[in-house]
């Protein structure tokens, strides 16, 4: 284990004291204990979510997955469903939760469909609030929305009208990164012009999405600023397995042609699978020091606790 | 069917008839039927060259109306049917487009001409239909219009003195679009068909069909169409107004195997081994619109334009138009709207 030796090579010099060791301490704890994240989806139906939700973290997390018919979904409401998958890779182990939301956007009358949403968020927020006062804090679970993907369809002209109003009901309480899935319908210059129009319009009505942080002084800094410029990231989603010039890679068969899932000159799926897991640990933190941290504030002004 | 007068029906027929005339028989044609006291040729048969005729001189109307949320590619779609910029969209939104916050209803007439056919095309568009947050009822102001259009032309039939040839506003097709989701119809999809299939002729089209692989596209057509007749409703064309088995068989076979048409639309030229096609140009390949093994647009086309568009114009009259009138004969207790009517109020009832 390198950590090991590199503590003894320099024990000796004069001055050194070894607590520059502390972040591979922490590390290694950390790998130990392994990572939770909760991640949230949030689009209308058929946007893809699923697909790409598979295919991000190449499992099967709808098994059993029954869709409705129109008729059904007249009747029915917005859903929170969690599913809890554990992935483990080189030893670090992560605790994912997917936060589904079925029934978003598919009423004919939208107007209360986020309210299920807000709701949810809050009530972790309310349970790790209460935790956290609470006598016994060793095991807080932590079930906070740590990021929410949004769906924006490639088939319109930019944002809906659905789209502003649950963004700036949602962009002060969880991390918002915005996604458009099946990119595969969209030309190149389509999807520029689209990706454009979005953020104009994401500017225009002052929503702030997740943004970014700069790079360290150990990142690559132009790669850094290529992901930034593609947000929002215009992804495609598979786990099917086509044969392309004697490999076997993940994409779609058309009769015109084969969409490679990760061939970044086909779409953003790279970009944003890195970007997720380099920055999770990122995501965390603005969730604990932003997000949690207002609704702290509003909830105990509130109670005058 | 003969729903109505056989006095309108003919009128019909004769004003707009399909630019197809029959082939004039080489050989006298054998006699046929209860009056076959035919000993040579006549030339009844030449009435349909004379029609054919008439048709070119006169030229026809026809109203299109296209109906879907925003961003579903139907300006698009309606440009590549008639090979013409007759929506209002130029290609590529340069403009700012701005969802309108009600539905709002825009027709918009062209000329159009081929081998020497008039075609008096209008366009109707549906912008706002399906894109706000609340979309409650926001099928009625379509279903208004199209009704009003019915009214404009009974008030003019029943005139005392009435145009030659009634001007006709009439809806004679509506395309629905659906969106490519893949899973199945939405709420919204469901409740604008049942409530407008009585009224004028759907079409569901699938949109922006690329965005699904022939599997994916096969599934979710059957799912459509059950979904469909598990609700009840009657696209076009309708099974109760197939006139004969021929019709039957035919229409049978669209209705339950090619419809809703998957299809995609564009306005830009590619060359593809050698020619030039109407397509779209990804970084994994050219879609090409007409080419049936990637989309069904040449079959929706060819369905629309080249072999039930008089269909769909004697249905709307004979049996849309009929019901109305009938309607509204009864609402007025068997008695026309207007039994007078000044020119003045004429003028302003257009």
């Amino acid at each position: 284990f390198t950590q090991l030796c590199f503590f003894c090579q320099f024990s000796d010099s004069a001055g050194y004291v070894g607590f520059a060791n502390l972040p591979n301490q922490v590390h290694r704890k950390s790998v130990k204990k392994g990572f939770e994240f909760t991640l949230m989806v949030v689009g209308e139906s058929g946007l893809g979510k699923s697909t790409l939700i598979n295919s991000l973290f190449l499992t099967d997390l709808y098994p059993e997955r029954y869709i409705p018919g129109a008729a059904e979904k007249i009747e029915r409401t917005v859903q929170i469903e969690a599913s809890t998958v554990e992935i483990e890779e080189r030893g670090v182990k992560l605790r994912l939760t997917v936060v589904d939301t079925p029934g978003y956007g598919d009423a004919i009358n939208s107007q209360d469909c986020f309210k299920t949403i807000i709701q949810y968020i809050d009530n972790q927020f309310e349970r790790y609030l209460h935790d956290e006062s609470g006598l016994n804090r060793r095991h807080i679970i932590d079930n906070r929305v740590h990021c929410c993907f949004y769906f924006i369809s490639p088939f319109g002209h930019g944002l809906k009208p659905l789209d502003v109003e649950f963004m700036k009901a949602l962009h002060g309480k969880v991390n918002i990164v915005p996604v458009i899935a099946k990119a595969d319908t969209l030309t190149l210059k389509e999807r520029e012009r689209l990706k454009r129009r979005v953020l104009d319009e994401i500017s225009e009505h002052g929503i702030r999405i997740y943004q970014l942080p700069d790079a360290d002084s150990d990142e690559d800094e132009e790669f850094k600023e290529q992901t930034r410029a593609s947000i929002p990231f215009a992804v495609i989603g598979s786990n099917q397995l086509i044969e392309v010039k004697g490999k076997k890679i993940r994409g779609r068969l058309y009769p015109w042609g084969v969409v490679e899932v990760e061939n970044p000159e086909h779409n953003d799926f790279l970009k944003l699978r890195t970007m997720l897991v380099t920055h999770m640990q990122d995501l965390q933190e603005v969730t604990q020091d932003l997000h949690y941290e207002n609704f702290r504030s509003e909830r105990l002004k509130r109670t005058g606790k | 069917p003969c729903a109505g007068p056989v006095e309108s029906k003919n009128e019909a027929a004769m004003s707009e008839l399909v630019p197809e005339p029959r082939q004039k028989p080489a050989v006298p044609m054998k006699p046929m039927g209860i009056n076959a006291n035919l000993l040579g040729y006549i030339g009844i048969d030449t009435i349909i060259e004379q029609m054919r005729k008439k048709t070119m001189k006169t030229g026809f109307d026809f109203n299109i109306m296209v109906v879907g949320q925003s961003g579903l590619g139907k300006s698009t779609l309606v440009n590549t049917l008639f090979k013409s910029q007759v929506s209002r969209k130029s290609s590529g939104w340069n403009r700012e487009e701005k969802i309108p916050k009600t539905v709002e209803i825009k027709a918009i007439g062209h000329v159009i001409e081929e081998g020497g056919v008039k075609m008096k095309l209008t366009v109707i568009d549906t912008p706002g239909f399906g894109d706000q947050i609340n979309n409650e009822n926001c099928w009625e102001p379509i279903e208004k219009y199209i009704n009003e259009q019915y009214e404009k032309f009974l008030k003019e039939e029943v005139n005392i003195a009435r145009k030659k040839r009634i001007p006709d506003t009439r809806v004679h097709c509506c395309l629905y679009f659906i969106s490519p989701t893949g899973h199945s119809l939405r709420p919204l999809d469901l409740e604008f068909m049942k409530h407008l299939s009585k009224v004028v002729n759907i079409i569901p089209v699938i949109a922006k069909a690329d965005t699904m692989t022939l599997e994916e596209k096969t599934e979710f057509k059957q799912r459509v169409r059950k979904e469909l007749e598990v609700n009840g409703i009657e696209f076009y064309p309708q099974k109760e107004f197939d006139e004969d088995l021929e019709d039957k068989t035919e229409n049978d076979k669209i209705r339950q195997e090619s419809m809703p048409f998957a299809v995609v639309g564009s306005d830009k030229e590619y060359q593809v081994n050698g020619k030039r096609v109407l397509g779209r140009k990804t970084p994994w390949g050219i879609i090409e619109v007409e080419n049936l093994t990637h989309c069904e647009f040449a079959l929706l086309r060819d369905f629309v334009i080249r072999t039930h568009l008089q269909d769909l114009k004697e249905v709307t009259h004979n049996i849309h138009y009929e019901t109305y009138r009938a309607k509204r004969l009864n609402d007025n207790g068997g008695l026309p709207p207007m039994t007078v009517e000044t020119e003045e109020n004429h003028e302003s009832n257009l």
